[in-house]
């Protein structure tokens, strides 16, 4: 969507920022403490005014910037993220679960109701839907910072850019370029690896290639990715098998379009095969 | 210039020389299953005895059945790295009582030696040198490391199967300048470079060597490794015509390959951060959460990204197709006009970087084929 013109922070007081939970594993908010250094200043800058993760002082709406973590996986969710919309000026998705449905989006490809059978003696007290969605599939949301779990550098750069009204610097280019820019040998060409980077958004900084293993896609699809092209390779040149590509492409962005139509064509090729 | 021979034995005594004129040493390196470009403090650091085999999408280091220092052709990195920095800080501001203060970041540039600088990666460094120091746009970051470099040139004695420096004439043989220029050559027992002094500098190093005057059938063994890899290339899949590439891509804008080509490449932009000649950046301008303090950086840049054409109301190029072609005809044809050569100069990187293995010299075939029909 084309974000608010308003700047966020325009008024005398300090920015009100809030910090919202939904299915997720917290791990994104915790990137937000893990700031350590920068906590200080931003505490300066901003008022937390909503964080439960980090503190139990609750200051009612609206908010300046809601940081929202996590997925819809009930209905209830589903009525409260349409509050935390109307009561936020911006809103941001943090992470793979609010961006794409994170690793719970599984369920989406399978039959939920037999999954709580199986898990939960009383299953009839599970309240759930056969989804997981992306925040986005709800409320307009003004920007997504990617990532299982995000990158605290980016969360600090889109809290920065989001104060100062410009755009973020988070390129939405594959991980590749990221991998050439700190030097890493290509694991794919040189060692034969099967790698996700080419279709995978850049902001880990080539972790994973940097320490010889390939990309498992933590930040989603990147901007015009070629999934079709990348399995067939994987399949035909690296050996990979069928059910390798498909758990790659579902791993914690299995609900993002790119990777949800890729995965259910290679299934599809499994089922001919 | 008089050619001397260098003995192999001697080769850290060429590098401990360069090193004791105060440069910072860089050249081959073995690491993570390939040749590097890192920096070297002895022979031992180089790799002695290994080679590579390339293909399209392809890779592999491998021991050689002899103990060539420079037995490889064209690897991952290319020597942009450290002339063009993958990222660097171009400004700081500071917001105050009086205003912004913009503070101008200048380096102070390293005086860096390359050792094991190829014909095409000269040929490489000059593409360079016409867009960032001869060009209306200079880039001083660019042109202050450029003016203190000393570079060793070697001439290439094996190619990979990615090489085609002898269709873009820009090798195997070294006809650009350099500070020094070495010929490996390994002959039963023998295992000596033929080396001669291409600047003052150079010869200053070289007559701290325990060099001898080459004779004749040392010259003429040198001689022929070069011009046995010549043929190879010649002889080879990638050899092709390249005097006419400018008019058949002009012409071929519409050509159907573009749409074939898109549909493998995966628009990751490998090709691009490979390639030793491709120069494009961005920058990116950030604030800190308190807004009093900017910075702008420049890094890497590829017109294989969206952002590359991002402006008001979304990317010129949005579809891998246009990307593609733009990159291609940018390389091939348009270089021509816009600096008077070409762009291309048949390192092969891009063919061995690829993840999915599109050849550009298959590509150029492919729309020569379909201009035809």
């Amino acid at each position: 969507m084309v974000p608010d013109p308003r700047p966020v922070g325009n008024t005398a007081r300090k920015p009100k920022l809030a910090v919202w939970k939904f299915a997720s594993c917290d791990g994104c908010q915790l990137s937000l403490l893990d700031c350590e250094d920068e906590l200080l200043q931003l505490a300066e800058e901003i008022d937390i005014a909503y964080f439960m993760e980090a503190s139990s002082r609750q200051v009612e709406g609206p908010y300046d910037l809601s940081l929202v973590e996590g997925s819809i996986t009930t209905e209830d969710d589903a009525q409260r993220i349409r509050e935390v919309r109307a009561q936020s000026h911006a809103l941001v998705t943090i992470g793979a679960c609010a961006t794409a449905g994170g690793i719970q989006a599984l369920r989406n490809f399978a039959d939920v109701e037999a999954f709580t059978a199986i898990v939960y003696a009383h299953p009839e007290y599970i309240s759930t839907l056969k989804t997981s969605t992306p925040i986005s599939a709800h409320v307009p949301v003004d920007f997504e910072l990617n990532g299982c779990p995000i990158n605290k550098r980016q969360l600090l750069e889109v809290i920065s850019a989001f104060l100062h009204r410009r755009p973020p610097q988070v390129p939405a280019h594959s991980v590749c370029i990221e991998c050439k820019l700190r030097g890493n040998v290509c694991v794919w060409v040189a060692h034969g690896t099967p790698c996700m980077g080419p279709v995978t958004h850049a902001g880990c900084g080539a972790v994973c290639p940097a320490y010889n293993r390939g990309c498992y896609a933590c930040y989603g699809p990147k901007e015009n990715p070629n999934t079709e092209s990348l399995c067939h390779w994987w399949k035909q040149e690296l050996g990979a098998s069928n059910a390798k590509v498909i758990e790659n492409l579902r791993n914690f962005n299995s609900a993002a379009p790119e990777f949800d139509a890729a995965s259910r064509r290679q299934e599809e090729q499994d089922d001919q095969e | 210039m008089q050619e001397s021979v260098l003995q192999a034995e001697d080769l850290d005594l060429l590098i401990q020389a360069i090193r004791g004129e105060g440069y910072q040493l860089l050249g081959p390196v073995l690491r993570d299953h390939a040749i590097v470009y890192d920096k070297v403090e002895s022979a031992a650091d180089l790799p002695r005895g290994w080679t590579d085999e390339q293909e399209k999408g392809t890779y592999r280091v491998k021991r050689r059945d002899d103990d060539a220092y420079f037995g490889y052709a064209a690897g991952p990195h290319s020597w942009k790295k450290f002339l063009q920095l993958p990222r660097r800080p171009v400004w700081r501001a500071q917001k105050g009582n009086h205003g912004v203060a913009i503070t101008e970041i200048v380096e102070e540039a390293p005086a860096m030696a390359f050792l094991g600088v190829r014909s095409c990666e000269l040929h490489a460094i000059a593409t360079q040198d016409r867009v960032f120091v001869d060009d209306k746009y200079r880039n001083d970051s660019y042109a202050n490391r450029r003016a203190k470099l000393f570079m060793v040139a070697v001439n290439c004695t094996s190619a990979a199967a990615t090489c085609f420096c002898t269709s873009m004439n820009t090798g195997p043989e070294i006809t650009l300048p350099s500070d020094l220029a070495m010929t490996e050559v390994i002959d039963g027992e023998a295992h000596y470079f033929l080396i001669k002094s291409g600047s003052s500098r150079g010869e200053r190093v070289l007559q701290q060597l325990p060099v001898k005057p080459a004779i004749k059938d040392q010259v003429q063994r040198a001689r022929n490794a070069v011009e046995r890899t010549a043929q190879q290339m010649a002889r080879g899949p990638r050899s092709f015509d390249s005097s006419d590439l400018k008019a058949l891509l002009y012409r071929n804008y519409e050509s159907p390959s573009w749409d074939q080509v898109a549909d493998r490449c995966l628009s990751c932009a490998n090709c691009t951060m490979a390639c030793p000649t491709c120069f494009c950046s961005t920058v990116e301008d950030t604030t800190d959460l308190s807004g009093d303090h900017a910075e702008r950086w420049e890094r890497w840049d590829s017109c294989f990204t969206g952002d590359f054409t991002y402006i008001s109301g979304g990317s010129v190029r949005a579809d891998t197709r246009s990307r593609y072609r733009q990159w291609m005809t940018h390389k091939l044809a348009t270089w021509h006009d816009q600096f008077g050569r070409s762009g291309c100069v048949g390192c092969g990187r891009c063919i061995a970087w690829c993840p999915v293995g599109i050849d550009l010299t298959e590509e150029v075939a492919r729309i020569r084929e379909l201009d035809k029909s």
